[in-house]
Order: structure tokens, then C-alpha cells, then sequence
């Protein structure tokens, strides 16, 4: 394994290989003891209730161990391949071809895909086990796809680093439970006004933000996020607090409502009623919502917009000296991220909320993972953004289909209590072998002769 | 040419204080229509705080700054200034007070178009991208506001097609136009300084400011750099202002040449004037204040 190339590097060393490797021993061992000092009170100890209703002091040391041990060898492995691995690959100059026919080909498959999928559910596991894997699986991750996608155009296309996105979904729900209930209108009159409204609340929180830089933004964006929460819960004179809203319309087909009587969906097309159809209904306008954010985002790329935005997260100065209206531009990119989010609010009412609203669904846990969403993805690209929420919110999702881990770790393994660890685990990974993401290369908006991607060590991240 | 003298900027009593530090201290001079105007000054002479005054970077602390792309009539900028406001219509002939408009306006309105000493692309846009959003004003108003460029208005594609002729016109200018598709951060140093002057040329300012153009090229980019200059003065109706440390470029391609020194001007003339002024020369080589003095008790001998 060793090439020409490794072995200059090592006879580089002062000592060799052996020095390398004590040197990679001595950095491990640190790493075995931070493991230490960290899962010691963590693993080692748990206090437990007996059956006389006594805490005890139940110690777990072989926990600590495998801990330990584990951290020692990764990181041992790891700085062993640094050192012994041929010299890392230069840096391709061509970037590679943007419009690739393979590329073109796998994204019509996965449109079909998509197109055909409540079927296929139905054909392959039946109309109960159906509503799970479309609910649960395609419309919640499609509602995030669909945020993500919002929150890129402030993050990834205008670098303005937004910690508060989840404001904008809060407004989008409650806007469209109050109009609901206060003014008796139904889900497709509102979800404009939701989009309207989460718009409006985008320029207004924009106009105090646009000084502010980096650090300062995103603390100010997330205070937002929990000022908006914590209104919802203390104005109980209209949001009626922590107990939510409840019984906002569900959303119609074109006037027919999905319900089991002579005027619903399925006694005006002869069909049993079942409510599956409500939820296959749902997939279709979750996917066109999230089809029309993504064909807005990519054509306002290619105006002169979205390029203003681009320019802006590369350098704000150098816009400013070609004449463009940087105040205009910033709050244009939070009105419109907002606005995809209030209309994903208000989807989600009708949809998984099951017409229920509360301050509950909008913490900052969700402000975090719609961004983890975006940066896993890689800043900017669309498809990145869709790939990473298939894979953190799916993931996490199919946890609690590994009920067969039981028969391994014991019957009170649960495999959903470590979403949340695996979840971090899967950031740190993709930060280490793909710090910009999944997708890092930008697209350019324009070319001349041939379009190809830009490295994503050149695109910017933004200042804020 | 009615008046070839006529002044399209003029500055006066230029002051700026940071704070108790006066970078720039009652500076007056003027750029004439057609002319290459170079500022010169040893380091920290207040160069490039006159710049950022000029484009709207900086608010001055007091003094006038009048951009008059028109002829130039002391009545119409004693009206403008009374009025309050910052600009006036092109209908109205078209008169700037630079130092009441924002950095952007005085790009978007004024048409003055700047660089930077250190370079300032959008290094992760390709070099076309780079020249189409110097153009970003005038797309706007094609696009309808973006409403109409949404839904793929012919007005804004033809827009679109006249930038991209216009981005490669530069291009060639400055020999990128192979280059077009890379990313500007890829550029070599000399490229991306020439690229910089594509993208400010691609706003079609009447004045365009250069923050030290020739810094860190070579001989022959400096050569081309000169030929590219003089070639915007000639062929387009574009003024310059440039601050250059070259003194071969300063003295060969400026018509007209201002000299600071912590903040102040001290010379004001032809480069050939300029060069034997002794006070510059001082300025240059720190010879100390008696022996100025001295050379100039002999000069008026």
C-alpha cells in the first residue's frame, strides 16, 4: 500500500515510519482519554428505580470501555491512512461536464418514480401498510425537501445565515388555522394568503436584520424563530396556547371533501370510500408545491435575481460598487425563502398535523434540522438539498422499522432513541469527507460554450 | 468637442476624519471630461479614502461632490444642493451630488464605476456570470422586475442576448474570451485584475475609478494594461480616475495628475509638471520640511 509517494512522506518525517506511528499512538491515546473523561458520566453511571422505589447507582464500565476502545482505534486507523496514504489527488482542474445524459437519465427515473409511488405503495404493500410508507414516509420528507429548498435560497443562493427558518412554517400554520377558523375559509384559499403572510413577516424580520453580518444574524434569526414560538404559546387569547388549534378544514378535492357521504371524493367518482385517497391526494400537491418552489428557485437563477443573490453571498462590497440595491436584493430572498415556508406551514396543517396546531410542532430542533438539511446537502444545490432530506428524515424514520434489532440487543432496545446520535453522526461524516456537502459543485447560471460545474472550494459561503 | 476643458467631477474641500484621524483634509480638484486623472501619494497618503468618498463607500465629513455629465452650470448645483435632494433627471440634464447618494446609487444613477486594490470578483461565478451581473440594472428593468422574466418574457431573452454580446465584447478586450466558462477564482492574479476592469466597463460608466490597476503585473500585462486604458478613454465615453503606485503607467497614459500627502494636495498638473514639482519629490523621498523649504528659496530665486 505503501507508493513512492508515501514513503517520501514518511522518510520526510523527522523519525520515519516508526516516529509516525508512535506519533499516531500518542494522539489516539489523547483521543481514548477525552473518550473517557466524556462517557464517563454519561455511560458508566445511571441511576435506576428498584421495584421498592429506591434509586440505585447501576454502573456500566463495559460501556465505557467499548467507548473508549472504539475512539482509540478510529481515530488510531485514521491518522495511520493520513500518514501512510499516497499524497492526496491534486485537485482536477476540469471540473467535470455539467450536463451529463446519465445525470438526465437518473433524474426522469426518479421523477417517474415519484409520479408512480403512492401506486406502487398500494401494489406492493397493501392499503394499510400504504398510508404509512406515503404519510409518513413520502409526504413528511417531500414537506422538508420542500423547506429545504426554502431555506436555500436565503442560505445557499444569498449566504444570509438563517437560524430562525421555522418562524416562517409557524406563520404559515397558524395563518391558515386563525383565517380557517375566525373566517371559515377553506385550505386552498388560505395557502396563497399563508404564502402572502409568511412573505410579509420575511420583509418585516428582514428590514431590522439587513446590517447584520454572520454571527450577529443568525443569533437575531434565531430569537425570531423563538419569539413567533413563544407568542404562540402565551397569546392564548388567540392561539389558545399549548393547546393548539384544532379543527381546521382538512384540505378538498376542488370542492369535494374527502369523507364518507353522498358529496364526497368518493361517492362522486363511484369509488369505496378509503382514506388513503385523502393521503394520495396530498402526496400529489406536497410533490407539486415542492416541484413549483424548485422550478421557481432554478428559473430565478437564471434571472437577474438570482444571480444578485449569488453575487451577494460572494462578495457584498463588489455589489454594491455595480450598482445593486443589496437592501432590495437581501429582503427579496427572505420574503421568498418565507414564503415557500409559510405555504410548507400551511400543507402541513391539513396534512400530517391532521388539522391540529401547536406551538409544540415548531421548535428549534426543526429550525436545525432544516438547515443540517441544507448544509448536508451542499449550499445552493437543489438536488443535494433533496438528497439530504430523504436521507435525515427517511433515515430517521425507518429507525422505527428495526424492530428485528430486539432479537440482538435485547427487548428494550429501542432503535428510535438513537436518532438523534445518529443523526450527529452522519453530520460529522459528510463534514469530514465532504465538508460542503454532498453536492458542493455550483452550477453557473449562464455559459458561453461548454457549462461546467465550479468547484465548490471556490463558490462562497457567505458572511451573513 | 464644445468644451473640451469641462470638468466632470469636481471635489471640494474634501474632509474625512475617522474618528481624531483626518485622512483626507480640504481636498479640492477636479477630473476633466475625456481625461486619464491620476491620484498619487506615498502609502497612507488618504488615496483610496478619496476613492471610497468618490463611489459612496464613505460618508465624507464635509465638502461637495459634483458629478456633472452635462454641461456644467454653477446656477443648476446651487439649485440641486438647495433642493436637498442627491440627483437630478436626465430630462432636466443630468447633475450628481455624490456625497447625498448612496454607494449603489451612485453606480446604479451616476454611472461611476470602481475597482478594488485588492480585487473583488465573485470568484465562485464564472468569468461570464462576473459581467452579466455588472449588468444586473439593466436586466432588471428587462425582466419586469423578475415578474416578467419568470415566465420567460421575449423582451428579457433579448435583454439577455444583448448583455451576453456586451460581456463578450469586453471579454475579447481583455483576452478572457477563452476563459469565459471558468470560474473567475481560477483566473491567474493579471487576469483577474483585467477582469475586473471588464466587469466595471460592463456598467458603461461615464467614470471609472481604478484602485491601483497595475498592482503585482508584470511588465507586459503592465504594457497591455496602459493600451487597454487609453483605448477605453478614446473609444469610449468613459473618464477615468485612477490611483496607481506605477509611476511608468502614471506618467505615460494621465493627462492630469493629482498629488496627496497625508491627506492634503500638494501638486496638481501635468505628469511632466508633477514630476519636477520638488514638493512631490520630498514627498517621495522624505527629504525633511527645511530642506523643501530651501529648494524652494532657490526654485524662486
Amino acid at each position: 500500500m505503501a507508493t513512492q509517494a508515501a514513503d517520501v512522506r514518511v522518510a520526510d518525517a523527522p523519525r520515519g515510519r516508526a516516529g509516525a506511528i508512535a506519533a499516531a499512538v500518542k494522539d489516539a491515546s489523547g483521543t481514548a482519554l477525552l473518550a473517557l473523561g466524556l462517557s464517563f458520566p454519561i455511560l458508566a453511571l445511571r441511576t435506576e428505580q428498584n421495584m421498592a422505589n429506591q434509586l440505585v447507582l447501576d454502573q456500566r464500565w463495559s460501556y465505557v470501555a467499548i467507548a473508549v476502545l472504539l475512539a482509540f482505534l478510529a481515530r488510531l486507523l485514521y491518522l495511520l491512512r493520513l500518514a501512510f496514504a499516497a499524497s492526496p489527488p491534486a485537485p482536477r482542474i476540469a471540473a467535470p461536464a455539467a450536463d451529463r445524459p446519465a445525470l438526465r437519465l437518473l433524474t426522469m427515473a426518479g421523477v417517474l418514480l415519484l409520479l408512480v409511488y403512492p401506486f406502487l405503495a398500494l401494489a406492493l404493500v397493501g392499503r394499510a401498510g400504504a398510508i404509512k410508507w406515503i404519510d409518513n414516509f413520502a409526504i413528511q420528507i417531500l414537506i422538508y425537501v420542500m423547506l429545504g429548498w426554502g431555506l436555500n435560497i436565503v442560505v445557499g443562493l444569498a449566504g444570509l445565515l438563517d437560524l430562525g427558518y421555522v418562524a416562517f412554517y409557524a406563520i404559515g400554520a397558524y395563518a391558515f388555522a386563525l383565517l380557517a377558523s375566525h373566517y371559515d375559509l377553506g385550505f386552498w384559499v388560505c395557502l396563497p394568503l399563508a404564502g402572502i403572510l409568511a412573505a410579509f413577516w420575511g420583509v418585516l424580520l428582514g428590514f431590522p436584520v439587513l446590517r447584520l453580518r454572520g454571527d450577529y444574524l443568525a443569533i437575531v434569526t434565531l430569537a425570531f424563530g423563538e419569539i413567533i414560538r413563544l407568542v404562540a404559546i402565551n397569546w392564548v387569547d388567540l392561539t389558545r396556547g399549548y393547546a393548539g388549534i384544532s379543527g381546521v378544514p382538512r384540505a378538498t378535492f376542488f370542492g369535494l371533501p374527502f369523507e364518507d357521504s353522498d358529496q364526497g371524493f368518493a361517492a362522486f367518482f363511484g369509488l369505496e370510500f378509503a382514506t388513503i385517497h385523502r393521503t394520495i391526494f396530498l402526496f400529489y400537491v406536497i410533490l407539486l408545491m415542492a416541484a413549483i418552489t424548485n422550478w421557481v428557485t432554478l428559473r430565478l437563477r437564471r434571472l437577474p435575481v438570482g444571480r444578485a443573490w449569488e453575487a451577494l453571498r460572494e462578495d457584498e462590497t463588489a455589489c454594491r460598487s455595480l450598482g445593486i440595491n443589496t437592501t432590495n436584493t437581501k429582503l427579496t430572498a427572505f420574503a421568498l425563502g418565507a414564503m415557500f415556508g409559510g405555504l410548507a406551514g400551511c400543507f402541513y396543517v391539513t396534512s400530517r398535523g391532521q388539522g391540529f396546531v401547536t406551538p409544540e410542532s415548531f421548535t428549534f430542533m426543526e429550525s436545525a434540522l432544516i438547515l443540517a438539511i441544507v448544509v448536508l446537502g451542499g449550499l445552493g444545490s437543489q438536488v443535494g438539498v433533496a438528497i439530504a432530506a430523504v436521507v435525515l428524515i427517511g433515515g430517521t424514520e425507518l429507525l422505527r422499522e428495526l424492530d428485528w434489532t430486539k432479537s440482538i440487543f435485547g427487548r428494550d432496545f429501542e432503535p428510535t432513541h438513537y436518532r438523534m446520535l445518529l443523526f450527529g453522526l452522519a453530520m460529522v461524516l459528510v463534514m469530514i469527507w465532504k465538508p460542503r456537502g454532498v453536492i458542493s459543485t455550483r452550477i453557473p447560471s449562464i455559459f458561453l460554450k461548454q457549462r461546467r460545474a465550479v468547484r465548490g472550494d471556490l463558490v462562497g459561503e457567505g458572511h451573513g | 468637442m464644445a468644451a473640451p476643458a469641462a470638468p466632470l467631477l469636481t471635489v471640494e474641500h474634501l474632509t474625512m476624519r475617522f474618528g481624531g484621524l483626518v485622512a483626507i483634509d480640504d481636498l479640492s480638484f477636479s477630473a476633466r471630461r475625456g481625461d486619464i486623472t491620476a491620484v498619487i501619494g506615498p502609502n497612507g497618503a488618504g488615496k483610496t479614502t478619496v476613492f471610497n468618498c468618490v463611489t459612496g463607500f464613505y460618508k465624507p465629513t464635509s465638502g461637495c461632490m459634483v458629478l456633472s455629465p452635462g454641461e456644467r452650470s454653477d446656477p443648476a448645483i446651487a439649485q440641486l444642493t438647495a433642493s436637498g435632494r442627491g440627483w437630478r433627471a436626465a430630462r432636466a440634464g443630468e447633475l450628481f451630488l455624490l456625497e447625498r447618494m448612496r454607494d449603489f446609487q451612485i453606480a446604479r444613477r451616476a454611472k461611476v464605476a470602481r475597482t478594488f486594490q485588492n480585487i473583488r470578483l465573485f470568484p465562485g461565478m464564472t468569468v461570464l456570470e462576473n459581467l452579466i451581473v455588472a449588468q444586473h440594472n439593466a436586466l432588471m428593468r428587462a425582466s419586469g422586475w423578475t415578474i416578467l422574466g419568470l415566465f420567460g418574457a421575449p423582451g428579457y431573452r433579448k435583454a439577455e442576448r444583448v448583455a451576453v454580446e456586451r460581456a463578450k465584447y469586453w471579454l475579447d478586450r481583455v483576452a478572457l474570451i477563452d476563459r469565459a466558462d471558468d470560474p473567475a477564482g481560477d483566473l491567474p492574479y493579471g487576469a483577474q485584475r483585467r477582469l475586473e476592469i471588464a466587469r466595471a466597463m460592463c456598467t458603461e460608466p461615464q467614470l471609472l475609478c481604478l484602485d491601483e490597476p497595475a498592482a503585482g503585473l508584470n511588465p507586459r500585462e503592465s504594457a497591455d494594461l496602459k493600451a487597454l486604458l487609453t483605448s477605453i478613454k478614446t473609444e469610449h465615453a468613459t473618464s477615468i480616475l485612477l490611483i496607481e503606485h506605477d509611476m511608468s503607467v502614471v506618467m505615460e497614459i494621465s493627462d492630469h495628475v493629482v498629488v496627496l500627502d497625508y491627506g492634503q494636495k500638494i501638486s496638481d498638473g501635468t505628469p511632466d509638471a508633477v514630476r519636477n514639482d520638488p514638493k512631490v519629490v520630498a514627498a517621495y523621498l522624505g527629504v525633511e520640511d527645511e530642506e523643501v523649504e530651501q529648494v524652494e528659496a532657490e526654485i524662486a530665486r
